[in-house]
C-alpha cells in the first residue's frame, strides 16, 4: 500500500479493512448462537465486550477535546488518529441495542417482583427502571455522537481551508463537550456497570472507568502507530519525541488508575459498611482473588516499574508490548467488574467471551482503517503542525 | 598578566544564533561556559554538551527510602511498641498505612529534589564575574549572551574574543574586576 508524503493520504486504497468485518461477523454470529444455549453468558460476555469498546472510542473523544482546550502542540500529529477512533461512536451506539435486550439477564433491578422484595431496590426505583434507563442511554450516545461529529467535521473543514476561526469554534465546543463528557462518562459507568450490583454503589466509580478508558486509548493509537512505522508511514511525522509524550502519558494514566483503583478500595474497607464491601468481598471470593491480584500487580505495579525509566518509552518494542499489554488489562478490567455479577464463586471464561470481544472489535477495526484511509492521516492545514512535527520532548 | 580578567561575555542576537554559538563553542573544547537567555531555549542542555543530571536517581532514591521508612514506622509503632486495634481491623493493616507511606515518599522526594538542584548548581550563589558588565542586565529583556569564564583551560584573553566574533558574538566585553 502507497502512502503519499506530501498529502498524508494512502495513494492507492487496497486495504484489507474488509477481513476485519467478515472476522467481526463471523464471530458475532457465534454469540448469537451462544446466546440460544446461555442467554445470561451471552449478554455478560457481550456487556464486557461493549463497554471494552465503546470505552476506547469514548477516550478518543477526551483526547480530542484535551487536545483544543489545552491548545497543544505536540498532540497535533496525533489528533486526527483520535478523531477516527471517536467517530466510531455510531457504530458503538448501534452495539448498544442488544444489551437493552438483555436488561432482564444483566440486571436485578429491572425485574418488577424483585423490586418490590427489595427495599432499598424500591428506594432507588425513581432512577433504576427501565425506561428511565434506555433514555439515559439514548441521551449519552446522542451527546457523543453530536460532539464527535462536529469536531471532525470542523477538522475536515480545516484540511480544506485555511482559517483560524475553525480552530477557535473547537475549541469553544470542547470546553462544554467537556463537562458534558464527565457527566455522560460518571453516569454511562453508574447505569451500565455499577447497577449489575444495584444494591452497591461508590461514588468515584465513574472516574476508575475513565482512567482505565484514556489509558486504553493512548494504548490503541500507541500500537497503531507502531503498526504504521513499521511499514515506513509517518515516521518523519510521529517521532520518537511524540513517542516519548505518548509513553509519560500511559505512564501518568496508569498512575491515574492506580490512585483511583485504591481510592475506592480505600474507603469501603476502611469504612467497613457490608452493603459496600459486598462488592470487594465478591471479587475476593475463589479464583476471583487471582483475578484480583493479576490486576494489582499486571494493571500497576508493573507497568509502573516497566515505564519507569526516561529512555524506555523511546523503545518501540517495549511500548508495543506495553500497549498489548494495557488493553489486555482493561479488559480484565471491565471483565472483573462486569463477570462477579453472573458469578461470584470463581472465574469461568467462556468461549462467548472471546467470541463477543472479536465481533464488536473487528466492527470497530474495519470502522477505524475504513477513517483512515479516506482522510488524511494528519490535520495538514493546522497552524502548529510543523511545529508539532518539530518538537523536542 | 591577565590576572585581572575574569571571563568574557559575548552578545547574541536571537535565540537560534544562541543556539548554534553555544554547539560551536561546544564543539571547539570549552568546559567553563554558560548561555544566559530570557527563556528556556529547547535543545540547549544538548547544544552545551550537558551530561544528564544526576538528580532523577538521588530523587528515587529519597522516594524509596521515604516510603519504605514511612511504612516501617506505622508498622513499629502501630503493631509493636504500642498496639492498638482500631475498628476491629488487624494490627498490621497495610490499606490504612497507604495514604501516609506515599506523602513521606512524596515528602522526601520533593525537598531532595529542591536541595539537590540548588546544591548540584552550587547555588545559592552572591556573585559571578558576569555581575561587572553593564550591557548584561539585558539578558533577562532582550539579548542573548554567552559567557566564558578565565578559569577554562583554554581561555585566552585574545583567542577566545577572536573566537567569540568568528561564531556570530556582539560587544565582546573582557571582565574586569572593579
Amino acid at each position: 500500500m502507497g502512502f503519499d508524503k506530501n498529502s498524508y493520504r494512502f495513494s492507492d486504497v487496497k486495504n484489507r479493512g474488509w477481513i476485519y468485518l467478515v472476522v467481526g461477523i463471523a464471530a458475532l454470529a457465534l454469540s448469537l448462537f451462544g446466546y440460544f444455549i446461555d442467554s445470561e453468558q451471552f449478554f455478560h460476555s457481550y456487556l464486557v465486550a461493549f463497554v471494552f469498546w465503546c470505552t476506547i472510542g469514548l477516550g478518543g473523544l477526551f483526547f480530542v477535546m484535551i487536545h483544543y482546550l489545552t491548545n497543544a502542540t505536540w498532540s497535533v500529529v496525533i489528533r486526527r488518529l483520535a478523531e477516527n477512533v471517536m467517530s466510531i461512536m455510531p457504530l458503538v451506539a448501534i452495539f448498544a441495542f442488544p444489551v437493552l435486550f438483555g436488561l432482564g439477564d444483566l440486571y436485578h433491578w429491572s425485574h418488577a417482583d424483585a423490586v418490590r422484595s427489595d427495599h432499598l431496590l424500591q428506594g432507588k426505583s425513581a432512577y433504576l427502571n427501565v425506561p428511565f434507563f434506555i433514555i439515559r442511554l439514548v441521551i449519552y450516545f446522542i451527546i457523543w455522537i453530536l460532539l464527535s461529529r462536529y469536531l471532525f467535521r470542523l477538522s475536515l473543514r480545516q484540511d480544506m481551508e485555511h482559517n483560524d476561526s475553525v480552530l477557535r469554534r473547537a475549541v469553544k465546543i470542547s470546553a462544554p463537550g467537556m463537562i458534558l463528557f464527565a457527566v455522560t462518562v460518571t453516569f454511562f459507568s453508574f447505569d451500565l456497570l455499577m447497577s449489575l450490583d444495584a444494591h452497591w454503589y461508590s461514588t468515584i466509580f465513574g472516574v476508575y472507568v475513565f482512567a482505565g478508558s484514556f489509558l486504553s486509548l493512548l494504548s490503541f493509537i500507541t500500537i497503531y502507530i507502531i503498526s504504521l512505522r513499521k511499514r515506513g508511514i509517518l515516521a518523519e511525522t510521529i517521532t520518537l519525541e511524540h513517542f516519548r509524550d505518548l509513553g509519560k502519558l500511559i505512564f501518568a494514566f496508569l498512575i491515574f488508575w492506580g490512585y483511583m483503583a485504591f481510592s475506592q478500595y480505600f474507603l469501603i474497607w476502611y469504612g467497613n459498611i457490608p452493603e459496600e464491601t459486598v462488592w470487594f468481598l465478591h471479587r475476593w471470593d475463589g479464583s476471583w482473588k487471582i483475578i484480583s491480584l493479576i490486576l494489582v500487580f499486571g494493571h500497576f505495579v508493573i507497568p509502573f516499574f516497566v515505564l519507569f525509566p526516561m529512555e524506555i518509552k523511546r523503545n518501540i518494542p517495549v511500548m508495543t508490548v506495553m500497549g498489548v499489554w494495557i488493553l489486555f488489562m482493561h479488559w480484565i478490567d471491565i471483565y472483573w467488574i462486569v463477570m462477579p455479577s453472573y458469578d461470584h464463586h470463581g472465574v469461568q471464561f467462556s468461549w462467548m467471551d472471546i467470541t463477543s470481544m472479536m465481533g464488536i472489535g473487528g466492527f470497530f477495526v474495519w470502522r477505524f482503517l475504513r477513517n483512515i484511509n479516506a482522510h488524511p492521516l494528519v490535520p495538514i492545514n493546522d497552524p502548529r503542525l510543523e511545529n508539532s512535527i518539530k518538537i523536542i520532548s | 598578566m591577565n590576572n585581572d580578567i575574569l571571563g568574557i561575555i559575548a552578545r547574541f542576537e536571537n535565540s537560534a544564533g544562541l543556539l548554534k554559538a553555544a554547539e560551536k563553542i561546544r564543539d571547539a573544547g570549552y568546559i567553563k561556559f554558560d548561555c544566559h537567555s530570557p527563556f528556556p531555549i529547547h535543545g540547549m542542555d544538548k547544544a552545551t554538551g550537558l551530561k544528564r543530571s544526576p538528580l532523577g536517581w538521588l530523587v528515587g532514591i529519597s522516594a524509596l527510602i521515604g516510603t519504605s521508612g514511612a511504612l516501617l514506622l506505622q508498622w513499629w509503632t502501630s503493631a509493636i511498641d504500642y498496639p492498638l486495634v482500631i475498628s476491629g481491623k488487624p494490627l498490621f493493616s497495610f490499606q490504612a498505612y497507604v495514604p501516609v507511606t506515599f506523602a513521606v515518599g512524596v515528602l522526601l522526594s520533593a525537598f531532595t529534589a529542591l536541595f539537590g538542584m540548588l546544591i548540584l548548581n552550587g547555588l545559592p550563589r552572591l556573585f559571578h564575574p558576569v555581575f561587572y558588565s553593564k550591557q548584561f542586565a539585558r539578558f533577562s529583556d532582550d539579548s542573548f549572551f554567552i559567557s566564558v569564564e578565565a578559569g577554562d583551560p583554554r581561555f585566552n584573553p585574545h583567542r577566545t574574543s577572536k573566537f567569540l566574533e568568528s561564531i556570530g558574538g556582539k560587544d565582546i566585553e573582557l571582565l574586569r574586576a572593579q
